[in-house]
C-alpha cells in the first residue's frame, strides 16, 4: 500500500470514530431535551397559580411593597446570567453572555452600577478570564436543575434587593437566560424580574381580560405579599433554569447533529481521495510493468541482431 | 348533589393532586381554615401542616404541605406549596429517621417538617 493511501485510510478511521461519538452525544442530548421539556411543563401549574396570586394581591389591594415599587433614582442593578457548565453546544453560551453584556452596557448607560451573578461554569470562566468581578456564582446543576437549586440562587438575590441601596443593596433585578421556543429555536433574552411590572404580570395571568375577584387576605395583604414575592422570584428563576437547561440540550443536539453530518461528508470526500490514490497507484504499477516489459523487449530485440 | 369545589394541589415541580371536593381544611398563619363551596375569595399564607381534603365521593385525602399559599375564587381552590406530599406517598420509616436526625441536630424546621409528615400519615390510619 502506498504512503498516501495509508494516510487517507488512517484519517477515515479517525473521522469514523469521532462520528460515532458525536452521534451518541446527539442521541443523549435528544433524550435529555424531552426530559427537560417535561420538567418545564411540570413546573408550569405552580408558576401559573403563583402568577395569578401575585396579580390578585397586586391589583386587588393598594399595598405598597419594596418589591413592586420602582425606586426614584435606581443606582444599582443585579444581573443574573444563566449559562451551562459544559460546552459543545454551539453558540448557546456565547449568545447568553452576549445578551448579558448588552444588558450590562445598557444599564451602565442609564447610570446604574451593575452587579453580576452567574450560574454555570462557562459564564464564570468567561468573566474570570476577562478579570471582571462576579458577585456570586453557582455551578454544577445546570443540566438538571431542581427547585432547591433555584432557591439557593434566589436567596442572596432576594436578600440584596430587600437591602437599602446605601448598604450595598440593589434596586433592580434582571435575569438573562435562553428561552426554549422550540426544538430548533432558542433565544437568549433578558427580562426584569424586580421590581415587578404588575400590568405585565396581569396580562400574562389573565390574557382574556377576565376580572380578578376581590380576595379576602389571610392574615393581611401585606403579609401575603411579603410571603408571595420571594416565592414568585424563586419560581421564575426555577423556570428560567429549566428553560435554559432544555435550550442547552437542544443546542447540543443541533451542534452534534451538524458535527455528525460534517463527519459523514468528510468520510465521503476522504474515501473518494483514497480511491483516486489507489487507482493512481494501480495505474502507476501498470505503466511501470508495461514500461519495464517494453524496455526488456527492446533490449532482447537488440541482442538478437 | 352537594356543591363541589375544584381543588388543585401543586408543588413547585409537579402537580400533586387535583379533583373535586366538598371541604378543604388547611393551616394558615392565623389558624386552621376550612373552605367549603361558595366561600368568599380568599388568599392566605399556609403554615407547614397537614391539609385535609374531603373528596366529593366521600373519601379523604391528606397531604403534608410545607409552606405555601391557599387561594380560592369561583369555587376553584388552589394549594401552592414548595413541597407537598400525599399521605400515601410518605415513607414512614424515612420520616421517623428524619425526625430523629432533626432532633439530634436541634434543627427546628426540619423537625417540624418530619413531624408534619408523620402526623399526615397517622391521621389517615
Amino acid at each position: 500500500m502506498g504512503a498516501q493511501l495509508r494516510v487517507y485510510k488512517r484519517r477515515i478511521r479517525s473521522v469514523t470514530a469521532t462520528k460515532k461519538i458525536t452521534k451518541a452525544m446527539e442521541m443523549i442530548a435528544a433524550s435529555r431535551v424531552v426530559k427537560a421539556q417535561r420538567k418545564v411543563a411540570a413546573s408550569t401549574p405552580y408558576a401559573q397559580e403563583l402568577t395569578r396570586a401575585v396579580t390578585a394581591v397586586g391589583t386587588g389591594s393598594n399595598t405598597k411593597h419594596p418589591l413592586t415599587t420602582e425606586a426614584d433614582h435606581p443606582a444599582r442593578a443585579a444581573v443574573l446570567l444563566l449559562t451551562s457548565d459544559r460546552g459543545l453546544a454551539g453558540a448557546f453560551n456565547s449568545n447568553a453572555i452576549k445578551a448579558a453584556e448588552q444588558l450590562t452596557e445598557r444599564l451602565e448607560r442609564e447610570g446604574k452600577q451593575v452587579d453580576t451573578y452567574i450560574v454555570g461554569r462557562r459564564g464564570v470562566a468567561h468573566y474570570n478570564f476577562r478579570e471582571r468581578t462576579i458577585s456570586e456564582s453557582w455551578t454544577g446543576f445546570t443540566d438538571e436543575p431542581t427547585y432547591a437549586d433555584a432557591k439557593t440562587v434566589a436567596a442572596p438575590l432576594i436578600e440584596v434587593i430587600e437591602r437599602e441601596t446605601a448598604d450595598g443593596g440593589v434596586d433592580e433585578l434582571h435575569i438573562v437566560y435562553t428561552e426554549f421556543v422550540s426544538m430548533m429555536t432558542q433565544t437568549a433574552i433578558d427580562s426584569r424580574l424586580l421590581p415587578l411590572r404588575l400590568d405585565e404580570v396581569a396580562a400574562e395571568a389573565a390574557p382574556k381580560g377576565e376580572i380578578m375577584p376581590l380576595y379576602d387576605f389571610e392574615p393581611s395583604a401585606e403579609d401575603v405579599l411579603d410571603a408571595l414575592l420571594p416565592r414568585y422570584v424563586e419560581s421564575r428563576i426555577y423556570n428560567a433554569l429549566l428553560q435554559s437547561a432544555a435550550s442547552k440540550h437542544a443546542a447540543t443536539r443541533r451542534a452534534m447533529k451538524s458535527a455528525t453530518d460534517n463527519a459523514g461528508e468528510l468520510i465521503n470526500t476522504l474515501s473518494r481521495l483514497a480511491n483516486a490514490a489507489r487507482q493512481a497507484e494501480i495505474t502507476q504499477e501498470i505503466s511501470e510493468i508495461v514500461g519495464g516489459a517494453s524496455a526488456l523487449a527492446d533490449a532482447t530485440a537488440g541482442s538478437d541482431r | 348533589m352537594a356543591a363541589e369545589l375544584h381543588v388543585e394541589l401543586v408543588a413547585a415541580d409537579r402537580q400533586v393532586w387535583s379533583g373535586e371536593a366538598t371541604l378543604v381544611v388547611a393551616r394558615t398563619t392565623s389558624g386552621d381554615i376550612g373552605v367549603m363551596p361558595g366561600h368568599q375569595p380568599l388568599l392566605g399564607v399556609l403554615e407547614s401542616g397537614p391539609v385535609t381534603i374531603r373528596t366529593s365521593d366521600g373519601g379523604t385525602v391528606i397531604a403534608a404541605v410545607h409552606g405555601g399559599f391557599i387561594s380560592f375564587a369561583d369555587d376553584k381552590l388552589s394549594l401552592l406549596a414548595e413541597i407537598a406530599e400525599l399521605s400515601d406517598e410518605i415513607d414512614v420509616q424515612r420520616a421517623e429517621r428524619a425526625l430523629e436526625r432533626a432532633k439530634a441536630a436541634a434543627d427546628a424546621s426540619a423537625e417540624r417538617r418530619a413531624d408534619v409528615r408523620l402526623r399526615a400519615v397517622t391521621t389517615v390510619r
